[in-house]
């Protein structure tokens, strides 16, 4: 078994209470920060922890802290992404319905850091239920003097509150996320200036992921090494929540160690492949990662591993396809979400993915041409000139069925429709 | 015309925020509640509110998935078509809810309890297949499940 973290408090039917929360030692590290640490404190043991951001991109938190400058103005926000809308990935909802103060002890902690006095958890429409529990227990932190003015004595203000999104894709993306928050259209905007210089309301603003914040107090209590040391891997820190999906027998959020091995979370804690399905390939991160194939089933799980290996590890979401599942229309399917969900403020985007889409419709459906592989690729080259990261994300599945299901598509071609059906 | 105990609580609301139009959102969102969906009417009102034009306010109505411009039933079933619901046959979901509810996809029931919609992943990969009726999930589906959940829905709505 390894260490619980994260999940520590969770149950399988209910939230930690607050009270719960206190007894297994939450908000000493908040008590203990407020009290002894100065903000740059724990912008390097952050650094030293090597946190890196959770919500995909892998950016260590400590950095992204510490380029709020000194002399920046006030006030100064700290924004929670809770949007969580990558397919497959659920681990935001888990933790939040686990141990919602963990969270909110995280982002006091994170909100010292960056010398912010307002927090905000932006969450998406899909997680009511969450935003519910995070109205309620945010109510209870301010009662018990957690938030709000000159916190335990410590002359440090912050509040918190939750904002409800109206649900599209798009305001996961940092700089939309900000002019969705300022109820404008959320269109991403492209640094600099970065959010940490002028982000909210032109406000330095930091903006962190759920499981990224959840660390924090851990890192204060245990220390920087411990965290490290949590990890498999000597590249890796911390723990991780992976969600795995699809064909195992049993799907669900697993807290393990970074860098634990791909084929170890799914047979060990996902209960192994269902029934009768052989591990033809995962996406690990999200529907923006490639395509992992059976030569990876061993690949240890954390951020630099997979970079090395010319994969991303995203969100940690894992979801599992098997030996009769058609990569052809999981792709199509997978395309058909980021032609939807295109914000359409720039062209190649816009345009290029309902192109990508019509062409692996026809390959699916027997219409295809072999000159379609060509022009896939030419278009998915195109969209690397797109405005933001959707679309370079967006892309990775179809850059990766060429790359390792290629005589699955050119069978698709040849016989002039989808050989799983 | 707005009630006036909706336009009070409104009024109230934005009167406190820094910022009036980051609350947009939950303004649009209160005013749909009231109406069942975002009518003309609504969107003026809620434009005033806030001291934006409607445009300004029809930009954001139309872009967001939970916002609806057209009138919707009582219940607004989400269907999630994404990858992992795709993967556990969201497809037999969706034409049994169809050919229960003898609707297609995007339209409303004649008697205006049920609106069937897509919806990309909401985040429930581990109950697939899922769907949200009125941003509550259910999973995972089975066609059986599917016509409990329609009965007792119908129940509620008396």
């Amino acid at each position: 078994m390894y260490p619980r973290v994260l999940f520590k408090n969770r149950k399988p039917d209910r939230i930690a209470s607050m009270e719960e929360y206190r007894a297994s030692g939450g908000y000493e590290a908040m008590a203990h920060v407020l009290k002894n640490f100065s903000y740059k404190d724990v912008r390097k043991l952050m650094l030293d922890a090597n946190l890196l951001g959770r919500g995909g991109a892998a950016f260590p938190a400590g950095r992204k802290v510490m380029t709020v400058a000194d002399d920046a103005p006030f006030p100064r926000y700290l924004v929670c992404n809770a949007d969580e809308m990558e397919p497959g990935t659920f681990k935001d909802r888990v933790m939040i319905h686990a141990d919602p103060h963990m969270l909110i002890e995280g982002m006091i902690i994170e909100g010292y850091s960056a010398r912010a006095e307002k927090g905000i958890i932006f969450i998406r429409p899909e997680y009511e239920s969450a935003a519910r529990i995070l109205d309620r227990e945010i109510e209870k932190a301010t009662a018990a003097g957690y938030l709000g003015n000159n916190i335990l004595d410590s002359g440090y203000d912050f509040d918190l509150v939750v904002h409800r999104s109206g649900g599209r894709y798009i305001c996961g993306e940092v700089t939309a996320q900000l002019n969705a928050l300022e109820g404008k259209r959320p269109n991403p905007k492209q640094p600099p200036p970065y959010a940490t210089e002028k982000g909210l309301w032109g406000q330095p603003t930091v903006i962190q992921n759920v499981e990224t914040l959840v660390c924090i107090p851990h890192i204060i209590r245990n220390g920087a090494e411990w965290f490290r040391n949590l990890a498999l891997t000597e590249t890796g820190a911390g723990t991780k929540i992976f969600c795995v999906s699809g064909k195992v027998n049993r799907p669900g959020c697993y807290e393990l160690p970074m860098g634990i091995r791909l084929s170890d979370i799914i047979e060990t804690h996902a209960g192994g492949m269902r029934e009768g399905a052989q591990f033809k390939a995962c996406l690990p991160g999200g529907a923006s990662t490639a395509f992992l194939t059976p030569e990876f089933y061993d690949i240890e799980m954390d951020f630099e591993t997979l970079k090395k290996a010319g994969h991303r590890l995203g969100t940690g979401a894992i979801m599992v396809f098997d030996h009769r599942t058609c990569l052809v229309a999981a792709t199509l399917n997978l395309t058909e979400f980021f032609a939807r969900e295109s914000c359409g403020w720039c062209t190649p985007c816009r345009e290029g993915f309902p192109y990508l889409r019509d062409l692996l419709w026809r390959i699916e459906n027997g219409q295809g041409k072999e000159e379609y592989v060509s022009t896939i690729k030419q278009m998915c080259h195109h969209l690397w000139n797109a405005y933001c990261a959707f679309a370079p994300g967006g892309i990775a599945p179809i850059e990766s069925l060429l790359t390792y299901f290629k005589d699955e598509v050119d069978a698709h071609i040849r016989e002039k429709r989808c050989p799983f059906k | 015309m707005l009630p006036e105990a909706l336009n009070a609580s409104l009024q109230k609301k934005i009167s406190s925020a820094e910022h009036p139009r980051e609350l947009v959102v939950d303004v649009m969102l209160d005013l749909q509640d009231h109406y069942g969906y975002l009518s003309d009417e609504a969107l003026e009102a809620a434009a005033s509110l806030l001291d934006l034009t409607p445009l300004e306010v029809e930009e954001l109505a139309t872009f967001y998935t939970f916002i609806y411009r057209e009138p919707v039933g009582k219940y607004v079933i989400h269907v999630c078509d994404s990858v992992v619901c795709w993967m556990d046959g969201y497809e037999s979901i969706q034409d049994h809810l169809c050919a229960k509810l003898e609707i297609k996809m995007g339209e409303t029931t004649a008697d205006g309890l049920f609106t069937l919609l897509p919806v990309c992943c909401i985040g429930y990969c581990d109950r697939s297949p899922a769907i949200l009726v009125n941003r509550k999930v259910y999973g995972p589906l089975t066609p059986e499940t599917l016509d409990n959940i329609l009965v007792e829905l119908r129940t509620e709505a008396g």
